[in-house]
């Protein structure tokens, strides 16, 4: 069995137009292994940032379950440490502080001194040696997404979900942070789901890519396999021969699903939820 | 938009200072009595109210024991020479130094104050967290607020029986309000992403309230006791002349009954003193809880 199973999830909303309910999306089953990364891309309203606060925990599903090794999950846990899209820093604390509090969260047992060096160690390991005792007024986006990254990674948990962590960071900051988290990733072989617009980032980052139809009723339609060794970094990943192959396939999906209600060659959304996934691979 | 000039205010606030203080002075100064036009026996009738006095040298001259008019600045600064000179002594019942009466409305003021913002914030805790109770009792709170503190007094000194604790229940009213619907407005307004990061990590109550809740919702809270801070500050004074309890609000009352407009104005002044002493120490606690985001 996998270590993490999203099974036959729905997610309904209370319509806002008042009577009935509206399906966000439809039936989403996946399995990811332990150590895996995986990613889901869509266009915004598909319901993706609702599927990963599910697996959080942070938001309730309609149908389905969500199991992670072997027990299904319910309500948030340290074992699913989110990495946030706006961050999520305490303000009114300094980096050491932020990353601080989730340490002696997942470790009540530890003493202080076990404490702060493991909060160092995850800072120098984000690059912020020195930036310490600075709150996050005084820190660049790029910077408190390393903040976000570390007190992640931190706690060690079961499984990383990563909410379009590098939407708010500016393009070339981005693509530092991003083999930032590849290296980590290499060193850790944490389990990652995660959640993105950018295709080169997935494709960069991912084992897997799961493309996601548009809401409402939105599905996973293909699952793009990235045939592309590891380790990869930015310069080496666009040399090999299924970058643009694979790059292409999804931006061509991205593209076909752009106009809202066109599903592409599949019909009707909401009456193919029974058809499995597509697993497209180079 | 660009600051215009480059002089220093504190030039500016002495040169107002100066004409504030100078026009009062030559709008309050009284020309000498001038005897021409009455006769004999108007003289003898103002000498006998006590209005003039016969002068040594012969003719008369305004008695400078009785005041008529708005006092000028020399004499209010008289008076309070006279007053602090004699800040901490207890001559009766009801004339205590100035020093005593700042510390009674200080103390007064303080008590009721704090123990406002302590239940407000409780409360409004208890409301921000939970949406259903907040909309539940969010009618009451809006038809409480505009009530003015002085409007409950007769009330609470029905119930209560006591002016020295009524007066501090007076305070307490005109500060509750406010922090109250603040501090639920903050708590309710509380970045979700805060809470999501404390439901992840698993935070008992008790750290989710003072790590999360409580800092996170601190800047909204510290502008609800702002505005309470100086709605109690406005009702200490005429709960004090009302409810007849010592204090710089009631020193304006009594020198009133004295008919000394320069002990009135000396009070005015205290009070305002007073406020910004309070009002500064204020903002170094406020400053203390705040965050920039």
């Amino acid at each position: 069995m996998s270590f993490l199973v999203v099974d036959h999830v729905s997610k309904f909303f209370p319509s806002h137009a008042g009577g009935g309910e509206v399906c966000i999306f439809k039936d989403v089953t996946l399995k990811v292994d332990k150590g895996e990364f995986v990613t889901v891309i869509g266009h915004s309203g598909c319901g993706k940032s609702t599927l990963l606060n599910i697996i959080a925990g942070l938001e309730t599903l309609s149908e389905g379950g969500v199991i992670l090794n072997g027990r299904e999950v319910s309500g948030p846990g340290l074992d699913r440490m989110v990495v946030f899209q706006n961050f999520a820093l305490m303000p009114w604390m300094t980096v050491f502080e932020n990353i601080a509090l989730a340490v002696r969260s997942a470790y009540p047992d530890w003493g202080r001194e076990q404490v702060t060096a493991h909060v160092h160690k995850y800072i120098d390991l984000v690059g912020l040696k020195g930036a310490e005792e600075k709150r996050p007024i005084a820190l660049s986006g790029g910077m408190k997404q390393r903040v976000g990254l570390a007190r992640a990674f931190s706690i060690e948990p079961k499984v990383l979900l990563l909410d379009e962590p590098f939407a708010q960071i500016d393009a070339l900051t981005r693509g530092v942070i991003q083999e930032e988290l590849v290296q980590m990733w290499n060193a850790t072989r944490n389990t990652v789901f995660m959640v993105t617009h950018d295709v080169d980032e997935a494709i960069l980052l991912s084992d897997r890519i799961m493309l996601m139809t548009n809401g409402p009723s939105s599905r996973v339609a293909e699952i793009v396999d990235v045939t592309i060794p590891r380790p990869r970094s930015r310069d080496t990943v666009i040399e090999h021969p299924h970058y643009y192959k694979i790059r292409n396939h999804v931006i061509h999906f991205l593209v076909r699903h752009a106009v809202h209600g066109a599903a592409g060659e599949r019909g009707v959304p909401g009456e193919t939820s029974d058809v499995a996934p597509l697993v497209v691979r180079f | 938009m660009k600051t215009n000039g480059n002089g220093s205010p504190w030039m500016i606030s002495v040169f107002l200072l100066v004409i504030f203080l100078g026009g009062w002075h030559l709008l309050t100064l009284r020309t000498s009595f001038d005897a021409k036009g009455k006769t004999e026996e108007q003289l003898q009738m103002l000498e006998f109210n006590g209005d003039i006095v016969r002068a040594e040298a012969g003719g008369y001259a305004w008695n400078p024991e009785k005041m008529k008019g708005v006092p000028g600045p020399l004499a209010v600064v008289e008076k309070a020479r006279v007053e602090l000179s004699e800040a901490f002594v207890i001559k009766g019942t009801n004339d205590h130094g100035i020093g005593y009466l700042v510390l009674y409305t200080v103390s007064r003021f303080a008590g009721g104050f704090l123990a406002a913002s302590v239940v407000a914030i409780i409360f409004g805790v208890l409301l921000g967290l939970n949406r259903v109770l907040f909309r539940a009792v969010n009618p009451f709170i809006q038809v409480l607020k505009p009530i003015s503190p002085l409007a409950w007094m007769p009330l609470l000194l029905y119930t209560v029986k006591d002016p020295k604790w009524t007066a501090v229940l007076v305070v307490f009213m005109a500060a509750v309000w406010p922090t109250l619907a603040t501090t639920a407005f903050g708590v309710s307004s509380l970045k979700k992403e805060y809470l999501h990061v404390a439901a992840i990590l698993q935070l008992s109550w008790f750290k989710r309230l003072y790590r999360v809740i409580l800092p996170g919702a601190a800047p909204t809270i510290v502008n609800g006791l702002r505005i309470a801070f100086g709605s109690a500050l406005v009702a200490v004074v005429p709960a004090e002349m009302l409810l007849g309890e010592l204090g710089v609000g009631y020193l304006s009352w009594i020198e009133w009954n004295n008919l000394d407009i320069a002990g009135v104005i000396f009070a005015i002044l205290v009070v305002g003193v007073v406020g910004v002493i309070l009002d500064s120490g204020f903002n170094k606690l406020a400053g203390l809880v705040t965050y920039q985001e």
